[in-house]
């Protein structure tokens, strides 16, 4: 393999590394606070994906603010979601609302095969992310180059957010201890419908930005990539955001170097992740970042 | 300024308190003692909306607080300092001290009462960057304390903050108790450790298995025999 190849294959590797990230970032949010795991968290990076294109193709909307609709769209979704299917939950047994997960997964799998149709759908071209970049002898798409940058520019703002405000802070105290946040007058409510809100818009974001890199939509485009986000916020210490990005850029790495250097294995492309998770966790139990987890009491 | 009425939680079968009534004058302390299973946490983790009581009424300066979550509850001043401290142990001195204004946005205020916790608690300044999960007992109590003045608190409710503690720190959490006390802080202080909670207290109530069945003023109960027998353990 020459260079140039092998820095495609890392633009290549960084943007996918991106979007498991995004999408991990969701689970990792959700399970810290709840101790939920949100299985219908890959069926809202699908939703991101279709508002957009509806609002792009149906109502005729310019991409940009077709975008920034889909995504505000997403994050409701993804409030409603935790309103309907897990806050009338809380109290029950954790199996009941795992349950109650997995059963949104399908009812949104199955709703969008019906709506959406199950034959997959393509986005329209959008020249600015469909050009192709020569950087010297290397030539990239610039979509492989935005997406890299739209997140890492997210991933500060989040960091910022989670350490730096008020908001942040509740997240964390409801995380560690839901009545003592209580006590500290937090509004304990209102912090879980703001993590999901924000872990769904990330996957709205991730699943725009997925379709302008592989630009074919289908209702259950989000079940591999759900899961292997899921993986990736394990591996990474589920519960940590940081643990979630890097474990989202070890698998996009592994993936795209896997198949870039041993294309005969490129079959098993999708099995790389639970290789991966079962390695790691073998060695390390909580996850890369994760800490010896103590029990809640 | 806080009056039980009649007051009964049940946890599934088991009957915690069985038509409790009683009153926390404004600017007194008064104090709660009973035996362990007494229902005494109960007690305060209904009045703050944490357990949500069968029957009976609990007002606030004559208005019910039953019907509000805990946070409007904490908001109209009434807070507590659980048992157990229940800071939390992954954020640092400082950012629980935040948590303990969350409430409050007059930022000028805030800092200073945080630095006037700071005076009162030293050993906490020192550790204001370090998670609060790696201070002693007797740190992580003066953070709950120190925690739960950050909301300036009308009534502070403290649900045994001598437990585990050195005889030393014993001692300065109850002057801190009294101190804050005479700034003008209304306490309910519920304490295995009777003798030290009656000394500070105005007024006493002694829980048995979910009923109030002894009060009086803070000296009266330590002189009572009754008392004596079953929490001091003296006369035996
Ligand atoms: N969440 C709960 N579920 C079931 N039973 C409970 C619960 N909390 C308390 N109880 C029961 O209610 C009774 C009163 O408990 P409570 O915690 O109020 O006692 P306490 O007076 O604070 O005791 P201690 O001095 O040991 O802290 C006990 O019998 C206890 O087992
Ligand atoms: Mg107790």
């Amino acid at each position: 393999m020459d260079i140039a190849t092998f820095f495609q294959q890392v633009a290549n590797a960084l943007s996918l590394g991106s979007l498991y990230a995004l999408i991990a970032i969701g689970y990792t949010m959700v399970y810290g606070i709840l101790r939920l795991i949100n299985f219908a968290h890959g069926d809202v990076f699908m939703l991101g994906a279709y508002f957009a294109f509806y609002a792009v193709t149906a109502l005729a909307m310019p991409w940009g603010i077709a975008f920034i609709v889909a995504i505000g769209l997403t994050g409701l979704f993804g409030i409603g979601l935790e309103r309907v299917a897990y806050r009338p939950l809380r109290d029950s047994p954790k199996i009941s609302i795992m349950i109650s997960a997995i059963g949104a997964s399908f009812l949104i799998e199955n709703v969008g095969i019906v709506l959406f149709g199950g034959r997959p759908k393509s986005f329209p071209s959008i020249p600015l992310f469909d050009t192709v970049i020569h950087l010297g002898s290397v030539s990239v798409l610039s979509v492989s180059l935005f997406i890299p940058v739209v997140t890492a520019a997210i991933l500060a703002a989040l960091l910022w957010m989670v350490n730096g405000t008020k908001t942040g802070l509740a997240m964390r105290a409801v995380s560690t201890d839901l009545d003592a946040a209580r006590l500290m007058a937090i509004d304990v409510n209102k912090t879980i419908s703001m993590t999901f809100g924000i872990g769904s818009i990330l996957a709205g974001i991730g699943g725009i930005m997925w379709t302008m890199k592989y630009p074919q939509l289908n209702p259950l485009m989000g079940f591999m990539p759900g899961l292997k986000c899921f993986i990736a916020a394990v591996i990474g210490g589920i519960g940590n955001i940081q643990g979630a990005v890097l474990g989202g850029f070890l698998l996009g790495f592994i993936e795209i170097m896997i198949v870039a250097f041993l294309p005969e294995l490129t079959g098993y492309r999708d099995a790389f992740a639970f290789v991966l998770l079962i390695a790691v966790l073998l060695a390390k139990p909580s996850g890369l970042l994760g800490k010896n987890q103590t029990v809640k009491v | 300024m806080l009056r039980i009425e009649d007051l009964s939680v049940h946890y599934g079968g088991i009957h915690a308190l069985q038509g409790v009534s009683f009153e926390v004058p404004e600017g007194k302390i008064v104090t709660l003692i009973g035996a362990n299973g007494a229902g005494k946490s109960t007690t305060l983790n209904s009045i703050v909306g944490l357990v949500k009581p069968s029957s009976g009424t609990i007002t606030l300066d004559g208005v019910p607080i039953g019907p509000l979550g805990t946070k409007d509850i904490v908001r109209k001043g009434v807070v507590l300092a659980p048992e157990g401290r229940r800071i939390f142990p992954n954020l640092t001195t400082e950012e629980n001290l935040a948590l303990g204004a969350f409430a409050r946005n007059d930022k000028d205020g805030v800092e200073a009462d945080k630095r006037k916790a700071y005076k009162l608690f030293p050993r906490l300044e020192e550790r204001q960057k370090q998670k609060a999960g790696t201070l002693s007992g007797g740190e992580q109590q003066m953070l709950a304390v120190a925690r739960a003045l950050m909301s300036r608190p009308k009534l502070l409710m403290m649900d045994e903050p001598s437990l585990g503690l050195a005889p030393l720190i014993v001692k300065m959490i109850f002057d801190i108790i009294r101190t804050i006390n005479a700034e003008g802080t209304t306490i309910l202080l519920v304490e295995q450790n009777a003798k030290a909670a009656l000394e500070i207290a105005d007024y006493g109530y002694v829980l048995e298995t979910g009923r109030i069945t002894l009060s009086g003023p803070g000296k009266e109960l330590l002189a009572d025999d009754r008392v004596q027998r079953a929490y001091l353990g003296e006369g035996i």
